[in-house]
Protein backbone atom coordinates (compact mmCIF):
# COMPACT_ATOMS: atom_id res chain seq x y z
CA UNK A 1 0.00 0.00 0.00
CA UNK A 2 1.37 3.47 -0.83
CA UNK A 3 2.37 5.77 2.00
CA UNK A 4 -0.25 8.35 3.02
CA UNK A 5 0.83 11.56 1.32
CA UNK A 6 0.89 15.07 2.71
CA UNK A 7 -2.66 16.42 2.37
CA UNK A 8 -3.01 18.87 -0.49
CA UNK A 9 -4.18 22.41 0.18
CA UNK A 10 -6.47 22.81 -2.85
CA UNK A 11 -8.75 19.95 -3.95
CA UNK A 12 -9.18 21.55 -7.39
CA UNK A 13 -5.52 21.89 -8.26
CA UNK A 14 -2.53 22.11 -5.93
CA UNK A 15 0.52 23.18 -7.92
CA UNK A 16 2.89 22.07 -5.14
CA UNK A 17 1.82 18.50 -5.95
CA UNK A 18 3.90 17.22 -8.91
CA UNK A 19 1.03 15.04 -10.24
CA UNK A 20 -1.24 18.09 -10.36
CA UNK A 21 1.35 20.17 -12.21
CA UNK A 22 1.75 17.42 -14.78
CA UNK A 23 -1.86 16.32 -15.25
CA UNK A 24 -2.78 18.92 -17.86
CA UNK A 25 0.30 18.24 -20.04
CA UNK A 26 0.02 14.45 -19.83
CA UNK A 27 -3.64 14.10 -20.82
CA UNK A 28 -5.47 17.42 -20.88
CA UNK A 29 -8.58 16.22 -22.74
CA UNK A 30 -9.22 13.30 -20.37
CA UNK A 31 -8.77 15.40 -17.24
CA UNK A 32 -10.97 18.26 -18.50
CA UNK A 33 -13.61 15.80 -19.71
CA UNK A 34 -13.66 14.08 -16.31
CA UNK A 35 -14.08 17.47 -14.60
CA UNK A 36 -16.85 18.49 -17.00
CA UNK A 37 -18.71 15.17 -16.61
CA UNK A 38 -18.48 15.34 -12.82
CA UNK A 39 -19.51 18.99 -12.88
CA UNK A 40 -22.63 18.15 -14.89
CA UNK A 41 -23.65 15.41 -12.43
CA UNK A 42 -23.05 17.65 -9.42
CA UNK A 43 -24.89 20.62 -10.94
CA UNK A 44 -27.91 18.51 -11.91
CA UNK A 45 -28.11 17.05 -8.39
CA UNK A 46 -27.95 20.61 -6.99
CA UNK A 47 -30.62 21.87 -9.41
CA UNK A 48 -32.87 18.92 -8.53
CA UNK A 49 -32.65 19.63 -4.80
CA UNK A 50 -33.17 23.38 -5.28
CA UNK A 51 -36.17 22.64 -7.49
CA UNK A 52 -37.63 20.24 -4.90
CA UNK A 53 -37.26 22.72 -2.03
CA UNK A 54 -37.62 26.28 -3.37
CA UNK A 55 -37.57 29.27 -1.01
CA UNK A 56 -38.97 32.82 -1.27
CA UNK A 57 -36.40 35.70 -1.26
CA UNK A 58 -37.25 36.41 2.39
CA UNK A 59 -36.88 32.74 3.38
CA UNK A 60 -33.91 30.62 4.46
CA UNK A 61 -32.38 28.74 1.51
CA UNK A 62 -32.50 25.29 3.08
CA UNK A 63 -31.77 23.40 -0.14
CA UNK A 64 -28.57 25.35 -0.91
CA UNK A 65 -27.60 25.22 2.78
CA UNK A 66 -27.93 21.40 2.75
CA UNK A 67 -26.10 21.17 -0.59
CA UNK A 68 -23.15 23.26 0.58
CA UNK A 69 -22.75 21.67 4.01
CA UNK A 70 -23.09 18.08 2.72
CA UNK A 71 -20.70 18.84 -0.16
CA UNK A 72 -18.16 20.15 2.37
CA UNK A 73 -18.54 17.02 4.51
CA UNK A 74 -17.95 14.87 1.42
CA UNK A 75 -14.86 16.81 0.21
CA UNK A 76 -13.36 16.23 3.68
CA UNK A 77 -14.07 12.50 3.38
CA UNK A 78 -12.82 12.32 -0.22
CA UNK A 79 -9.56 14.16 0.36
CA UNK A 80 -8.79 12.03 3.45
CA UNK A 81 -9.41 8.83 1.45
CA UNK A 82 -7.34 10.02 -1.52
CA UNK A 83 -4.56 11.18 0.81
CA UNK A 84 -4.57 7.75 2.46
CA UNK A 85 -4.30 6.08 -0.95
CA UNK A 86 -1.39 8.33 -1.93
CA UNK A 87 -3.56 10.17 -4.44
CA UNK A 88 -5.70 7.27 -5.68
CA UNK A 89 -6.70 6.92 -9.33
CA UNK A 90 -5.41 9.90 -11.37
CA UNK A 91 -8.96 10.80 -12.43
CA UNK A 92 -10.58 10.34 -8.99
CA UNK A 93 -9.82 13.87 -7.75
CA UNK A 94 -10.64 15.62 -11.06
CA UNK A 95 -13.94 13.72 -11.43
CA UNK A 96 -15.19 13.52 -7.83
CA UNK A 97 -13.55 16.52 -6.16
CA UNK A 98 -13.22 19.18 -8.88
CA UNK A 99 -16.21 17.95 -10.90
CA UNK A 100 -18.97 16.36 -8.80
CA UNK A 101 -18.45 18.19 -5.49
CA UNK A 102 -17.28 21.44 -7.08
CA UNK A 103 -20.31 21.39 -9.39
CA UNK A 104 -22.66 20.36 -6.58
CA UNK A 105 -21.67 23.09 -4.13
CA UNK A 106 -22.04 26.74 -5.08
CA UNK A 107 -20.75 30.03 -3.80
CA UNK A 108 -22.63 32.23 -6.27
CA UNK A 109 -26.11 31.08 -5.19
CA UNK A 110 -25.02 31.51 -1.55
CA UNK A 111 -23.89 35.12 -2.12
CA UNK A 112 -26.91 36.05 -4.24
CA UNK A 113 -29.38 34.43 -1.80
CA UNK A 114 -27.97 36.61 0.99
CA UNK A 115 -28.12 39.69 -1.24
CA UNK A 116 -31.69 38.90 -2.29
CA UNK A 117 -32.82 38.43 1.33
CA UNK A 118 -31.32 41.87 2.10
CA UNK A 119 -33.11 43.43 -0.91
CA UNK A 120 -36.38 41.77 0.18
CA UNK A 121 -36.02 43.37 3.63
CA UNK A 122 -35.13 40.26 5.63
CA UNK A 123 -31.73 41.11 7.16
CA UNK A 124 -32.24 38.60 9.99
CA UNK A 125 -32.69 35.72 7.55
CA UNK A 126 -29.74 36.98 5.47
CA UNK A 127 -27.44 37.04 8.50
CA UNK A 128 -28.64 33.67 9.83
CA UNK A 129 -28.15 32.04 6.42
CA UNK A 130 -24.74 33.70 5.96
CA UNK A 131 -23.45 32.52 9.35
CA UNK A 132 -25.11 29.08 9.40
CA UNK A 133 -23.65 28.16 5.99
CA UNK A 134 -20.11 29.28 6.80
CA UNK A 135 -20.07 27.61 10.22
CA UNK A 136 -21.88 24.50 8.98
CA UNK A 137 -19.49 24.15 6.05
CA UNK A 138 -16.36 24.51 8.17
CA UNK A 139 -17.59 22.08 10.84
CA UNK A 140 -18.63 19.61 8.11
CA UNK A 141 -15.31 19.67 6.24
CA UNK A 142 -13.34 19.34 9.50
CA UNK A 143 -15.56 16.44 10.65
CA UNK A 144 -15.40 14.66 7.29
CA UNK A 145 -11.60 14.94 7.27
CA UNK A 146 -11.01 14.02 10.92
CA UNK A 147 -13.44 11.10 11.18
CA UNK A 148 -12.31 9.57 7.88
CA UNK A 149 -8.61 9.96 8.65
CA UNK A 150 -9.12 8.41 12.10
CA UNK A 151 -11.10 5.45 10.71
CA UNK A 152 -8.46 4.82 8.05
CA UNK A 153 -5.63 5.01 10.60
CA UNK A 154 -7.43 2.56 12.88
CA UNK A 155 -8.01 0.16 10.01
CA UNK A 156 -4.38 0.40 8.87
CA UNK A 157 -3.14 -0.27 12.43
CA UNK A 158 -5.07 -3.53 12.65
CA UNK B 1 -34.64 21.34 -22.03
CA UNK B 2 -33.81 23.01 -18.71
CA UNK B 3 -31.77 19.97 -17.71
CA UNK B 4 -29.74 20.18 -20.92
CA UNK B 5 -29.07 23.89 -20.43
CA UNK B 6 -27.90 23.34 -16.84
CA UNK B 7 -25.69 20.46 -18.00
CA UNK B 8 -24.19 22.58 -20.78
CA UNK B 9 -23.45 25.47 -18.42
CA UNK B 10 -21.87 23.16 -15.85
CA UNK B 11 -19.80 21.34 -18.49
CA UNK B 12 -18.13 24.70 -19.21
CA UNK B 13 -18.16 26.15 -15.68
CA UNK B 14 -16.43 23.29 -13.83
CA UNK B 15 -13.40 22.97 -16.17
CA UNK B 16 -13.15 26.77 -16.30
CA UNK B 17 -12.86 26.83 -12.48
CA UNK B 18 -10.01 24.33 -12.70
CA UNK B 19 -8.23 26.28 -15.47
CA UNK B 20 -8.71 29.62 -13.71
CA UNK B 21 -7.43 28.16 -10.44
CA UNK B 22 -4.33 26.86 -12.25
CA UNK B 23 -3.73 30.17 -14.02
CA UNK B 24 -4.13 32.26 -10.86
CA UNK B 25 -2.09 29.93 -8.62
CA UNK B 26 0.91 30.02 -10.99
CA UNK B 27 1.00 33.80 -10.67
CA UNK B 28 1.59 34.19 -6.92
CA UNK B 29 3.57 32.55 -4.09
CA UNK B 30 1.33 33.27 -1.12
CA UNK B 31 -0.58 30.56 0.74
CA UNK B 32 -3.82 32.47 0.22
CA UNK B 33 -6.13 30.56 -2.19
CA UNK B 34 -6.51 33.39 -4.72
CA UNK B 35 -7.63 30.98 -7.45
CA UNK B 36 -10.79 29.84 -5.66
CA UNK B 37 -11.37 33.38 -4.38
CA UNK B 38 -11.32 34.63 -7.99
CA UNK B 39 -13.86 32.14 -9.38
CA UNK B 40 -16.18 32.64 -6.42
CA UNK B 41 -16.17 36.43 -6.74
CA UNK B 42 -16.55 36.44 -10.54
CA UNK B 43 -19.37 33.86 -10.37
CA UNK B 44 -21.19 35.85 -7.67
CA UNK B 45 -20.91 39.03 -9.76
CA UNK B 46 -22.29 37.31 -12.85
CA UNK B 47 -25.17 35.67 -10.96
CA UNK B 48 -26.00 39.06 -9.43
CA UNK B 49 -26.26 40.50 -12.96
CA UNK B 50 -28.52 37.62 -14.09
CA UNK B 51 -30.86 38.04 -11.10
CA UNK B 52 -30.97 41.85 -11.40
CA UNK B 53 -31.60 41.85 -15.13
CA UNK B 54 -33.67 39.57 -14.71
CA UNK B 55 -32.70 36.87 -17.22
CA UNK B 56 -35.37 34.49 -18.50
CA UNK B 57 -35.66 30.84 -17.35
CA UNK B 58 -33.51 29.43 -20.17
CA UNK B 59 -30.62 31.85 -19.65
CA UNK B 60 -30.92 31.43 -15.87
CA UNK B 61 -30.62 27.64 -16.25
CA UNK B 62 -27.64 27.88 -18.64
CA UNK B 63 -25.64 30.72 -17.07
CA UNK B 64 -26.98 30.86 -13.50
CA UNK B 65 -27.65 27.31 -12.27
CA UNK B 66 -25.28 25.64 -14.73
CA UNK B 67 -22.33 27.93 -15.40
CA UNK B 68 -22.13 30.13 -12.25
CA UNK B 69 -23.10 27.19 -10.00
CA UNK B 70 -20.32 24.98 -11.35
CA UNK B 71 -17.75 27.78 -11.73
CA UNK B 72 -18.08 28.66 -8.03
CA UNK B 73 -17.52 26.20 -5.21
CA UNK B 74 -18.12 25.95 -1.50
CA UNK B 75 -16.38 22.59 -1.04
CA UNK B 76 -12.98 23.80 -2.30
CA UNK B 77 -13.37 27.05 -0.34
CA UNK B 78 -14.05 25.21 2.94
CA UNK B 79 -11.32 22.61 2.39
CA UNK B 80 -8.71 25.29 1.67
CA UNK B 81 -9.78 27.12 4.81
CA UNK B 82 -9.43 23.90 6.83
CA UNK B 83 -5.94 23.26 5.43
CA UNK B 84 -4.82 26.81 6.24
CA UNK B 85 -6.05 26.38 9.83
CA UNK B 86 -4.45 22.92 10.14
CA UNK B 87 -1.17 24.35 8.86
CA UNK B 88 -1.17 26.93 11.63
CA UNK B 89 -2.10 29.82 9.32
CA UNK B 90 -5.20 30.75 11.28
CA UNK B 91 -5.10 34.40 10.28
CA UNK B 92 -5.06 33.49 6.58
CA UNK B 93 -7.89 31.00 7.18
CA UNK B 94 -9.95 33.73 8.85
CA UNK B 95 -9.05 36.21 6.09
CA UNK B 96 -10.17 33.67 3.48
CA UNK B 97 -13.57 33.21 5.16
CA UNK B 98 -14.24 36.89 5.88
CA UNK B 99 -12.75 38.07 2.57
CA UNK B 100 -14.58 35.52 0.40
CA UNK B 101 -17.95 36.15 2.04
CA UNK B 102 -17.60 39.96 2.12
CA UNK B 103 -16.21 40.36 -1.40
CA UNK B 104 -18.53 37.67 -2.82
CA UNK B 105 -21.55 39.42 -1.31
CA UNK B 106 -20.32 42.82 -2.52
CA UNK B 107 -19.82 41.36 -6.02
CA UNK B 108 -23.36 39.91 -6.03
CA UNK B 109 -24.77 43.29 -4.93
CA UNK B 110 -22.65 45.16 -7.51
CA UNK B 111 -23.76 42.85 -10.32
CA UNK B 112 -27.38 43.19 -9.27
CA UNK B 113 -27.17 47.00 -9.03
CA UNK B 114 -25.31 47.25 -12.34
CA UNK B 115 -27.98 45.22 -14.15
CA UNK B 116 -30.70 47.35 -12.58
CA UNK B 117 -29.04 50.63 -13.60
CA UNK B 118 -28.19 49.54 -17.14
CA UNK B 119 -31.55 47.94 -17.89
CA UNK B 120 -33.62 49.94 -15.41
Amino acid sequence: MPEPSEPRSDPDVDLRVPADRRELTVRPATVLAAIAAGGVLGALARAGLQHAAPHPPTGFGWATFAINTSGCLLIGVLMAVLGHLGGGHPLARPFLGVGVLGGFTTFSAYAVDIQQALVAGAPGTALAYLAATVLGALVAVALGDAVTASLLRRRAAR
Amino acid sequence: MTVLLIALGAAVGAPLRYLTDRAVQTRHDSAFPWGTFTVNVVGSLLLGVLVGWPAGPALTALLGTGFCGALTTYSTFSYETLRLAQGGQRLLALANVVGSVAVGLAAAAAGYALARVLLG
